[in-house]
């Protein structure tokens, strides 16, 4: 997947983002979720949301849009949040993802189930090139040097379903201490020094923990092959 | 192409966050573009971290900010249907420095401006927006030892043409090497042609003090 996403404008467009083939986040077993718009109460499951983005993306449709806003919104805002500590900012940066999504939502490949990872990508970047004013180097799969994968592409598919689907039991199977450390780490929200403060542990520990976590989830990703 | 030297779960997960500095992503990424591999690793990942945000609270304060969006959407172009976004490629001979490298050292590596480090080696330095991180192409000649270097911290060596082989193994194109302070290594390229790498270090620790930067060297920081 490349996302270019440079100098920050308002309303201006955001560069490339091409969908990446083997995202495919697991589809079939995640409970549905609940949200509340309107005073009703709409149950979206990750299925409803592809669709959803469908629709923005080839009718251009707001009603479509507004469910994936309140969906994914606040989302991405606690995300913005907790990495910026700025409720200003985390607003601002909200809705510059949501307004990607909407402004490049053709490029969101309907047939990788749930749009989050999608948006996750879009946020993440966004959070990178705006706040650390720094670039987010990927690689670019029309790029004449780039390999690509050699396995027929439905195989890849399934393959990535089932990884990505192992891998999340995995990461429901680890000890709680060391899930919470991951979680924790994994969104830049706490750097190792401060979790190792927090839960009394020396540095070092902190650091095996979590590289023992992302073995053990390594191990299942292989295990599920 | 057959890699065997990865990119760490460690290294690969902070690249999938986003928590890693631009100069080791542009190590990992020029990786990734030449390793199917790890391509579909990151991928797992990418779609944990989404579920980890899906899992959030939703303690953010949202309210008014639909309606902010639509007024931003009225000015586009909702209810009118697009047509598919088409990328173009451009058709270029196979090159040494893979994307997103190639843009950042501004061509292939035949068209750089080398500078000579002594003893046959050279370098193009590769300017990135972080304060963490040196990074540099080095090219050094066929059968010859790599110039020697300190090692502050961390250093990535991403080989793209030629090979070396060092205490860790022999590594070639595509392979990504992980060092860190602690791994004392003698690197030699390989006799088939010149070595090619793009090599990532922490940025030495710059002192404002002229005694903190005379005593440096002696403490080793």
């Amino acid at each position: 997947m490349t996302i270019t996403v440079s100098n920050l404008a308002p309303g201006c467009h955001y560069g490339t983002i091409q969908s990446f083939p083997l995202l495919r986040p697991a589809a079939k077993r995640k409970p549905a979720v609940t949200s509340r718009m309107c005073g009703m109460v709409m149950s979206e499951n990750p299925e409803d949301l592809a669709r959803l983005m469908e629709s923005v993306a080839l009718r251009r449709d707001v009603a479509a849009f507004e469910v994936l806003f309140r969906h994914f919104g606040p989302k991405v805002k606690t995300y913005m949040l907790r990495q910026t500590r700025n409720p200003q900012l985390a607003e601002e940066l909200m809705q510059e993802t949501m307004m990607a999504v909407w402004n490049k939502a053709s490029l969101f490949d309907a047939g990788r189930g749930n749009p989050s990872a999608w948006i996750f990508t879009i946020a993440r970047n966004l959070f990178i090139s705006a706040y650390r004013k720094q670039n987010r180097p990927e690689f670019d799969p029309n790029d004449p040097a780039f390999v690509p994968e050699t396995i027929e592409p439905a195989e890849v598919v399934l393959q990535g379903l089932q990884e990505a689907e192992s891998l999340r039991a995995a990461l429901n199977e680890l000890p709680d201490e060391q899930r919470e450390l991951v979680s924790r780490s994994f969104f830049a929200d706490v750097p190792h020094s401060a979790l190792a403060a927090e839960y009394g542990l020396p540095l070092g520990t902190v650091k095996s923990r979590i590289r023992m976590a992302l073995a053990k989830l390594r191990k299942s990703m292989e295990g599920g092959r | 192409m057959n890699i065997r030297h990865h990119v760490s779960d460690t290294l690969l997960a902070a690249y999938a966050t986003g928590d890693l500095a631009e100069g080791w992503s542009l190590a990992v990424a020029t990786h990734l573009s030449l390793c199917p591999e790890c391509r579909k690793r990151l991928a797992k990942f990418e779609a944990v971290a989404a579920d980890m945000m899906e899992a959030l609270p939703a303690e953010a304060d949202v309210s008014g900010s639909w309606d902010a969006m639509k007024a931003r959407l009225a000015g586009s172009d909702a209810g009118v249907a697009l047509p598919p976004e088409k990328t173009v490629s451009k058709p270029v001979a196979s090159p040494v420095l893979p994307e997103p490298l190639r843009s950042y050292v501004g061509g292939d590596a035949k068209a750089l401006k080398w500078k000579p480090l002594g003893r046959g080696a050279y370098q193009v330095q590769i300017p990135t927006r972080d304060e963490e991180t040196t990074v540099r192409l080095l090219r050094i000649p066929a059968g010859r030892p790599v110039p020697e270097h300190s090692h502050g911290g961390r250093e990535l060596t991403l080989v793209l043409a030629g090979s070396f082989s060092d205490e860790q193994g022999r590594f070639a194109r595509g392979d990504l090497e992980e060092a860190d302070e602690d791994l004392q290594h003698q690197p030699v390229a390989g006799s088939e042609e010149d070595c090619i790498c793009l090599a990532v270090t922490d940025a030495p620790l710059r002192f404002s003090s002229r005694f903190l930067r005379i005593v440096q060297p002696i403490l080793g920081i």
